[in-house]
């Protein structure tokens, strides 16, 4: 028996050298890259890439409300009316109606899923390994968007829930809503003030995520290319910007009558 | 040193061990040179703490010279004080104005547990160097000079990389306690050069796995490079992520191959 070391007779001194967390049982191959923080931050990354393509193409789907009614094989037809249809007929001659759609939002879930399993097991991880100074910190490099990801993402949840119930499900009370009518159910839902608010705030808080997310994606993933990394910035703002006056700009244009339904031009 | 003095208020955490509790001590600082460096104003504190019969603060610290990383303490909330790319004793008091109150409060990370007033214990960084492992270095004769061609931008980046003095401000500035800067400044300076090669994924493996058994995760704020007394940049954290990925697959492969 060796004599006990200072280390092992001082209470405490020794309990910085064990870890705070025993190693990993390794998983085969692809379920390892989700076992360490820094495989759950690549793979949040990717998903949140995922997500935001989603975000920009449901933008372009959008902008569609502008256009208001056009001509369809010789009938009067709202043009976003007859894209939502058009998602559902994605590819129709190889897959059955709807399927492929059902495949893109079986993806979505799924990335949704993991980007928010992932988020929460950082965060609490996080918590676990910071201690909060006495003293107020001044914070040099850390900016609104950063600091609070995992409110945005929270709000920007129960945003998706909310807009799902709205305008999918129609749950929302206030107005008839009718499936495949998108114009009408939009303006309807959207020309209650309150509602519109909701959508506005909602957006901004979108905006901020993608804002950190958009920067932050590149490190996870190990893109950098010093001679490159200033465009990194300006992408997360362009993109952040684009997200936040395009869909800021529905519930606007709504409550303003810029987008209307008029159920007489159709005839 | 006849210069001007300034008279000081220091607000500083005090704490007698690892399990006791700790709180704020109120210090006038009277009379301090400006040309003196922070360590040298604690030292001039602490000697009237001493005539007075009062416990000196304990403060890390070893070469004064910004190279040994031994010091290291959040001046006013900020990592090494407000100077950038500075180590606490590097910091001089001219930098302060006369009638100032400093706030000193040692690093804080549940990896990092006070041994006593503002001396943590960052042993854990030691673990992460150690899972590091070794490189394959040929002995014999000296090897020839320039035997080994790399490119003056690798060396410029690896010795980036090995500027890193360890002193653990990067975790003391995370908002997460992530040591991900200390591990990439580690991982890099080996990985980027020839005689890192051999061993490069494993060591990329090792050493982001024992560092997670510590430190937590992180979320690119961008608060480490700022404390860091050497300015290790950001990048070398996306080399990181890169070459551990890599290193999943890779090691994967080696095993596979044996």
């Amino acid at each position: 028996m060796a004599a006990p070391t200072a280390a092992q007779t001082t209470p405490g001194a020794n309990s910085a050298t064990r870890p705070l967390r025993p190693s990993l049982r390794r998983l085969p191959f692809p379920l390892n890259l989700y076992q360490t923080a820094v495989g759950k931050k690549w793979v949040m990354a990717a998903t949140g890439l995922a997500l935001l393509g989603f975000v920009l193409f449901h933008l372009f789907g959008n902008i569609k409300l502008y256009i208001g009614v056009i001509e369809h094989d010789g009938e009067p037809i709202y043009d976003v009316d007859l894209y939502a249809e058009g998602l559902r007929e994605l590819a129709t001659p190889i897959f059955p109606r709807t399927w492929l759609l059902w495949l893109l939002r079986f993806g979505l879930i799924g990335a949704f899923v993991l980007h928010i399993h992932a988020a929460v097991s950082l965060t609490r991880l996080n918590v676990s390994t910071n201690r909060p100074y006495e003293s107020k910190r001044d914070w040099l490099a850390a900016n609104f968007a950063s600091r609070s990801m995992r409110y945005t993402g929270v709000i920007v949840l129960l945003y998706l829930i909310f807009h799902l119930a709205d305008l999918t499900w129609g749950w929302i009370p206030g107005y008839d809503w009718e499936r495949g009518e998108v114009q009408a159910n939009v303006v309807n839902s959207m020309s209650n003030p309150v509602v519109a608010i909701v959508y506005i705030v909602a957006n901004v808080m979108l905006a901020v995520h993608i804002f950190h997310g958009t920067y932050s994606m590149f490190q996870s993933l190990g893109i950098n290319s010093p001679q490159y990394n200033y465009i990194r910035r300006h992408l997360a703002r362009a993109l952040a910007a684009i997200i936040l006056i395009g869909n800021v700009s529905f519930p606007i244009a709504v409550l303003t009558n810029v987008i209307e339904y008029d159920p007489s031009l159709l005839g | 040193m006849s210069g001007k003095t300034l008279n000081l208020t220091l607000s500083v955490w005090r704490q007698p061990g690892p399990d006791a509790r700790g709180a704020f001590m109120t210090y006038p600082a009277n009379g301090i040179p400006e040309d003196a460096s922070f360590l040298e104003m604690l030292d001039i504190v602490n000697e009237g703490l001493i005539e007075d019969g009062e416990l000196p603060i304990e403060f890390p610290h070893d070469c004064r010279e910004g190279i040994c990383g031994t010091c290291g303490v959040m001046i006013n909330g900020r990592a090494h004080g407000q100077e950038k790319g500075t180590a606490t004793c590097q910091l001089h008091m001219r930098k302060f104005a006369d009638g100032d109150t400093i706030v000193i409060e040692p690093w804080r990370a549940t990896a990092f547990p006070v041994v006593r007033d503002l001396v943590v214990d960052r042993s854990p960084l030691d673990k992460i160097i150690e899972a590091g492992g070794f490189i394959s270095a040929p002995t014999g004769t000296a090897p020839d000079a320039n035997e080994t061609p790399i490119p003056k931008e690798v060396a410029d980046s690896a010795m980036d990389a090995a500027a890193c003095i360890g002193c653990g401000a990067c975790v003391a500035a995370c908002p997460n306690s992530a040591a991900q800067l200390f591990t990439s400044a580690k991982v890099w300076h080996l990985n980027s050069l020839p005689q890192g090669q051999s061993e490069r994924y494993r060591r990329a493996q090792n050493m982001v796995e024992t560092m997670e058994q510590f430190f937590g995760s992180c979320t690119n704020h961008g608060e480490c490079t700022e404390a860091c007394p050497k300015e290790i940049p950001q990048d070398f954290i996306a080399y990181l992520n890169r070459d551990y990925m890599k290193s999943l697959v890779a090691n994967r492969k080696l095993a596979g191959q044996r």
